[in-house]
């Protein structure tokens, strides 16, 4: 299938090369293991394909046809129609990377309004094409400061409520390597954290808003990480940029996330988008593909790949980072999605976010047996402590079509009963306030 | 035509999308975290739409012309996997759901785990993996793993021929490797003397592409792997051109311990201008419980009545997590899209039908090009862009007259190997009549780099813009459209 060639045409292009048959194209291959059998189920018709497929999509129950409170580094918001209507043009999905500019002008304007916006975004002054997701994007900064500080500095502290996952992908890039040491404190405040900083130090990594939702102003901890020669590295929700101070007011080094949230569906986890922005002395020291605007021969303004001395495909073994392939149409999603929502639209969608996540919290801290753990002011996730296992509560929440919070206590044991719950713009007052009313039934039982 | 930036099409109060007024009691805002500015750009939708299409229109794609660039594999991109994709019941799915509610996707990847598992004679795969040099990534931190369990720190050297995947080198590096170069010999094969000689008991594995990035098939293949395992290394296999030997071989067979597959080059998922890739990475037994976690299994095999339940596993040796949640999923869903329609028969027809339209593009090519390494090839082949009667011709001014004749340029200057490189991969999906177009668009730039070298080092002529300034780019480093005044 997908292949053109008639029998007519296989034949006059056997004899141009002058082989009998296709057979002895591949004498090369060792006789024992040339044409193997491959047991694979018959092959489908496009028509079957899609009946196949269907059944399976309908074998999960999708967000869309229940009431979602998960969050957790992946979230339900909406998408503006025009978004995949544009990523539907071929021009940009059967695309390769833009290494001939020339014809690529498309991508990579694209990918410099990308920055562009992440730039502003953040607060940062220069930002790359993108990286795989959140997790790798911290990676990333890991690598980028090991980098910075050639190996003299090998110590990266890690905040307790960077999310989980991205921890643990920055341990296994690390794992193997002897000289590198990853601190994970108990404590996740701005003075337990400042604490661990020492001379020794490269990077220290922080969550705004934090795993737990709670919104921290991470000024003093960049003060003394920078008096002692550290980066600070801030991961931070794209959508509660809208309406929250950007991480540079606080003085942060690179300023990193996951993109998902900006026009991107959950897709049981990926593809996503890893967002990343740093200082701009760091420029050099960051991995991944960056656009910059130039002009042509007659004057004319275009974009180009820039700075690639930095990558694998020049500095070989020596390159920031091995990064090759990135998310490309993810990033041109997250383009045409804050493009779409712009100044007021971004800022619109926090605070619903916001709102609609305080107005759930407040009914449920009211249902007895039902504590609001954070004390911190809190974006659009919360914790609360249950009166029974967040395990149990859930299976209950599934019989009536709501898909309930994280079970905390999987990645923080001391967090027993406790749920993450997550609320965007996609929860209506009506479904908030029947999520209530099942808890509430819940603590009865 | 300069299209404007999104900022510069701007224009103060302007909306492009609205949302409903909130539905619930309104809450004060954490006034000292509030920012005072948010500076993006405001536009109708329309201005969106209108803008985008017309960068789209900037871009050359696989939809648009053919696209023989070397190790990329830009085969035809099918529509039915962008429907399957975008089905409700995939793209509404949260990672972190219950699987009792996930079904479907587990059922998804542990089929496409087993097909790829089958295609490539291996028994264990992971596909967490987000692009190629992801999955190379995780390999080398596998042979890491795997020889520290066997309490052998001491091999810190990874063999890295000549002729393999450009990102080999910086994967090697990450994963606290030295990379050691490997020479090839005049064949195009690795230099088994060389070889011999460079493998003792410092030497953590070779990580070969084969067919190598010539488009040649290493004619010692099992002689390289031998050599490498009586040594105490691993051998990883680069599958960035897998594309030859889907039914011709299998890499697990020949004795490969580790493969990585790219779904977007083989499995003829979309590259997207750049991603996103997906490069689940296939091992030996000995190395299964050392996969990066979770992987997808059967955890409960059920009965006549119940349907088996999938759900995650954890690798015991596990190297760890290597990103969030469960891999590229809208990625994986359209490549095993492809082989259910595929098959057996259609996969083997895919590699053969690949490697008959290089050939054939190879004779058509080789009386106006050098030809450095002649012998049937797989895949794909390098070309010298040079001629000694045209010294001040490059690879890179045949490259940018390519696309006045409405073509892509070949990968040129990879593999470093050879002089002036032009790498060409026409894949399977090409007809005898767009290569027969190819090669004679080529014919006659060979033709004017002897005669109007002029047209050669002005090309391109009819495309959005010419040849960019790429110093200047670097040197006054301008990378953000606009910020606002400090």
């Amino acid at each position: 299938m997908f292949t053109p060639h008639t029998d007519g045409e296989r034949q006059e292009m056997l004899k141009a090369i002058g082989k009998k048959n296709v057979a002895e194209l591949f004498n090369v291959i060792p006789e024992a293991f040339r044409f193997p059998e491959i047991e694979l189920p018959d092959s489908l018709s496009e028509m079957e394909a899609l009946q196949q497929f269907s059944e399976w999509a309908e074998a999960n129950n999708a967000c869309g046809d229940m009431s979602c409170f998960l969050g957790a580094g992946a979230y339900h918001h909406y998408i503006p129609a025009a978004v995949d209507f544009l990523l539907h043009r071929g021009d940009f999905f059967t695309a390769y990377t833009p290494y001939q500019p020339e014809i690529s002008q498309g991508t990579l304007q694209a990918i410099f309004e990308f920055q562009s916006l992440i730039i502003n975004l953040t607060g940062m002054e220069v930002a790359n094409a993108s990286h795989y997701d959140g997790a790798t994007a911290a990676a990333e900064a890991c690598v980028s400061a090991y980098h910075h500080f050639r190996g003299t500095r090998s110590k990266f502290v890690l905040s307790p409520l960077l999310n989980p996952q991205y921890r643990e992908t920055v341990r296994t890039y690390f794992g193997l390597l002897e000289d590198a040491q990853i601190v994970e404190p108990e404590n996740s405040d701005s003075d337990s954290l400042s604490a661990l900083i020492d001379d020794q130090t490269a990077l220290v990594m922080v969550q705004y808003p934090d795993f737990l939702g709670n919104i921290m102003d991470w000024s003093s901890l960049t003060r003394t990480a920078h008096e002692k020669g550290a980066l600070v590295a801030v991961c931070a929700n794209p959508i509660a940029l809208g309406m929250l101070k950007p991480p540079a007011e606080f003085g942060a080094d690179f300023v990193l996330g996951e993109g998902q949230p900006l026009g991107i569906p959950m897709s049981f986890g990926g593809p996503y988008l890893g967002f990343f922005a740093a200082r701009k002395e760091l420029v050099r020291k960051i991995s991944g593909r960056i656009v910059g605007e130039t002009v042509d021969k007659d004057g004319r303004r275009g974009y180009v790949l820039t700075l690639t001395a930095r990558e694998q495909h020049i500095r070989r073994e020596k390159a920031t980072s091995n990064i090759c392939s990135n998310q490309g149409l993810m990033a041109l999603a997250a383009t045409i999605y804050m493009s779409l929502l712009g100044k007021s639209g971004l800022r619109k969608v926090a605070e619903l976010c916001y709102q609609k996540a305080h107005y759930a919290a407040d009914l449920i801290k009211r249902i007895k047996g039902y504590r609001l753990v954070n004390d911190h002011p809190f974006f659009h996730e919360f914790v609360i402590e249950c009166p029974t296992a967040v395990s149990a509560i859930n299976e209950h929440l599934l019989e009536h079509g709501i898909i309930g919070g994280l079970d905390l206590e999987k990645h923080y044991p001391s967090m027993k009963n406790c749920m993450l719950i997550a609320v965007t713009e996609m929860n209506s007052k009506a479904e908030i306030e029947t999520f209530a009313e099942i808890l509430a039934e819940v603590a009865h039982d | 035509m300069t299209e404007p930036t999104i900022y510069e099409l701007s224009s103060a109060g302007r909306k492009g999308f609205t949302f409903a007024e909130p539905d619930v009691p309104a809450f004060p805002l954490p006034d000292e975290f509030i920012r005072k500015d948010l500076p993006l750009p405001e536009l109708s939708e329309l201005d969106v739409v209108r803008h985008f299409t017309h960068l789209s229109q900037k871009n050359y794609s696989i939809d648009s012309g053919f696209y023989p660039l070397g190790s990329c594999t830009m085969k035809y991109n099918p529509r039915i996997n962008e429907v399957v994709a975008r089905l409700n019941g995939f793209a509404q799915v949260h990672p972190l759901q219950p699987i009792e509610t996930v079904q479907g996707s587990l059922v998804v990847m542990y089929m496409l785990q087993e097909a790829l598992k089958e295609i490539s004679g291996f028994p264990a795969i992971s596909l967490q993996p987000a692009a190629g040099a992801h999955g190379e990534l995780v390999g080398v931190l596998i042979m890491r793993a795997y020889h520290l369990s066997h309490g052998d720190a001491k091999r810190k050297k990874i063999l890295l021929p000549d002729s393999a995947h450009g990102t080999n080198p910086a994967s090697s590096s990450m994963a606290g490797f030295e990379a050691v170069h490997l020479p090839s010999d005049a064949r195009g094969n690795v230099d088994l003397a060389k070889l011999k000689e460079l493998c003792d008991d410092t030497i953590a594995g070779l990580m070969l592409t084969n067919p190598n990035t010539l488009g040649l098939f290493d004619e010692h293949v099992l002689e390289v792997i031998d050599i490498v395992h009586k040594a105490g290394g691993l051998v990883y296999g680069d599958g960035a051109n897998l594309n030859a030997l889907l039914g011709i071989t299998r890499p697990g067979d020949l004795g490969f311990d580790i493969l990585h597959i790219n779904l977007h080059k083989t499995f003829s998922t979309p590259h997207g201008g750049g991603g996103p890739g997906s490069g689940p990475l296939a091992v030996a037994e000995h190395l299964a419980d050392f996969l990066p976690d979770p992987l997808v299994d059967i955890i409960d095999p059920g009965d006549e009545e119940t349907p088996p339940l999938y759900g995650f596993i954890h690798p015991k040796k596990s190297i760890g997590r290597i990103k969030s949640f469960h891999g590229h999923f809208g990625i994986i869903v359209r490549a095993l899209t492809y082989i259910l329609m595929q098959g057996a028969e259609g996969l083997r027809d895919v590699s053969e039908m690949a490697v008959l339209n290089a050939n054939y593009l190879m004779a058509l090519l080789k009386g106006s090009y050098h030809l450095p390494y002649d012998r049937d090839c797989m895949h794909e082949f390098v070309l010298e862009g040079v001629w000694p009667e045209a010294p001040d011709i490059h690879a890179l001014d045949v490259a940018k007259r390519l696309m006045d004749y409405g073509l892509h340029p070949p990968t040129n200057y990879f593999p470093l190997i050879v002089n002036e490189a032009l790498m060409i991969e026409p894949t399977e999906s090409e007809s005898k009549q767009t290569l027969d177009y190819f090669a004679d668009a080529m014919r006659k730039i060979a033709k004017e780099a002897h005669e109007q070298p002029e047209l050669l080092h002005e090309a391109p002529h009819a495309t959005p813009v010419g040849r960019l300034d790429e110093v200047k780019a670097a040197k006054d480093l301008v990378l953000c459209c606009w910020r606002p005044e400090e």
